[in-house]
């Protein structure tokens, strides 16, 4: 594979950027794999990639019905973080922060990881006491958390409302400042590359239509473009989670609901890191371009549909002008909306199921991006050991029937019940 | 926007409506000896299926009444409402 480098960048420049080699291949699917991973997103990505790394698995497809990089991957808000109060979240997701810090380098491919903090926002002293506990059962998991006040939030986003007649006055903040962004498609890329040269098929334009059962034991699965059997199978399909789990007769704590996005028009740089809003049901951050990258809530019904409706972007909007009163002057770009696995307590899923060789991620809810790499690396392990690693042996597909669940917060698909 | 015709309103906007879920699940009998995974299916386990879907919502901001709506979660067309004791085939 051709090294991405400032040399080859010089080399390639004077044939006019027109021999770079493909980044991936095309492939025509065989009939057989080692490991079938059913979608190309970030984590099926990432964990083709992990397998063939880490457990030397290289007879490996990625089945995606549309092109890779094309879902959720590509829909979400680019935040990376780890300000998990539960030693489970908290662990799994701070190993996956020490695999973003070396993700560029690993895979020859800038992510443009940028560790530029994240502030979720208090406004009451409850709050407060509730962002002290956090704060410091992250420290206590060895991840870097800070406690603001009222000022130093104020230093830190100074064009923020902090006048008397807001109705969510700001008391301070907990700041994780190892948190950030990375860009989004170079994920997908950087892991597509990298897993194609170490021999996994990228199947795109390929739709899973069934999968063969006999006794208990997965044999394969039926595509659009004809059967492929597999020793090992793993469903990595985040939003259409629910569509293939019908087809094994399987019904799962997963409901499928629409989150929408939205960026204003580019603008000199004014904000430095992440805010959460969470009052106002309302994020922000301001992309390497200049664009305000703004989400919230769901729409808030079950939803296929990859597109949302306009009441939530008001509501989120809304909030969001509270908050920052300078939002009024700009004008939105475009909003697009992404199907999320929502789990019932707001937590994943990375677990084998009754099915043998069948494996399961799924349950991201709004959250998925930043554990792109942990997922993958977990996951991967996961399939090649046929058992669940420490760090996900917590994410059970069982705890909700045993009472361990890890409702961390307000999340889920009934957000009232967390 | 959705458009709901609420069967005691007539047809709202969305905004008016708050979300209920799926409407075909059903609770374990009262008084009823339920079993672990009983439970667990009325409580966690969900269908979502894509497609044509069942759910209730609650007309909040207006008569206040739970009703059920055949929608499509694919393309959130509404086929039909009706109110929370009807049957919707």
């Amino acid at each position: 594979m051709q090294k991405y480098s400032v040399f080859s960048l010089i080399k390639n420049a004077f044939s006019n950027h027109q021999n770079w080699e493909v980044a991936w291949k095309d492939p025509t699917p065989k009939s057989e794999y080692d490991v079938v991973i059913i979608g190309g997103g970030g984590h099926g990505l990432a964990t083709a990639y992990y397998l063939a790394k880490e457990h030397n698995i290289r007879n490996v497809a990625i089945i995606e019905k549309g092109w890779i990089g094309g879902g959720n991957v590509g829909r979400n808000t680019t935040i990376i973080r780890s300000n998990f109060m539960y030693d489970a979240n908290a662990r799994f997701n701070e190993f996956g922060m020490d695999l973003w810090r070396n993700l560029s380098q690993e895979l020859n491919f800038n992510v443009m990881f940028s560790p530029r903090g994240i502030i979720n926002l208090a406004h009451s002293d409850a709050q407060m006491n509730a962002y002290a506990r956090r704060g410091n059962s992250m420290r206590l998991n060895g991840i870097d958390a800070k406690l603001l006040d009222r000022d130093e939030v104020k230093k830190l986003i100074p064009m923020a409302d902090f006048s008397d007649e807001v109705r969510f006055p700001i008391f301070g903040g907990l700041m994780q400042p190892s948190a950030g962004t990375a860009r989004h498609d170079a994920v997908a890329w950087g892991y597509a590359r990298q897993a194609d040269d170490m021999g996994v098929d990228i199947i795109q334009h390929c739709e899973v239509t069934g999968f063969d059962v006999v006794n208990g034991k997965i044999k394969g699965i039926r595509t659009s473009r004809g059967d492929i059997k597999a020793k090992k199978v793993g469903l990595c399909v985040a939003g259409s989670t629910n569509i293939l789990a019908e087809k094994l007769n399987m019904t799962l704590p997963i409901e499928t609901h629409v989150l929408q996005a939205c960026v204003s028009e580019p603008v000199k740089p004014l904000l430095d890191g992440v805010v959460t809003f969470g009052a106002g049901h309302f994020y922000i951050s301001q992309s390497d371009k200049g664009e305000m990258v703004m989400g919230g809530d769901l729409d808030g019904y079950n939803s296929y549909a990859q597109r949302g409706n306009l009441p939530t972007i008001q509501h989120v909007l809304t909030g969001g002008l509270a908050l920052f009163p300078f939002l009024s002057r700009l004008k939105m770009l475009r909003t697009w909306g992404g199907i999320m696995d929502m789990s019932m307590d707001g937590s994943p899923i990375i677990d084998k199921t009754h099915i043998e060789g069948l494996y399961l991620n799924c349950g991201w809810c709004y959250g998925g991006f930043k554990s792109t790499p942990v997922s993958g690396w977990t996951f991967a392990h996961t399939i090649a050991q046929d058992q669940v690693h420490e760090l996900n042996s917590e994410l059970r597909l069982n705890r909700f029937s045993t009472g361990h669940l890890l409702d961390e917060k307000g999340l889920g698909t009934k957000t009232w019940i967390g | 926007m959705l458009y709901i015709k609420c069967p005691y309103c007539g047809l709202r906007a969305q905004k008016e409506f708050s979300y209920g879920g799926d409407a075909t699940v059903k609770r374990p009998n009262i008084n009823e000896e339920v079993s672990s995974e009983n439970w667990d299916n009325f409580v966690y386990m969900r269908k979502s299926p894509r497609g044509k879907h069942i759910e209730l919502w609650q007309h909040i901001a207006g008569c206040r009444q739970w009703i059920k709506v055949q929608r499509d979660t694919a393309t959130h067309e509404i086929f039909q409402t009706a109110k929370v004791t009807e049957e919707i085939r």
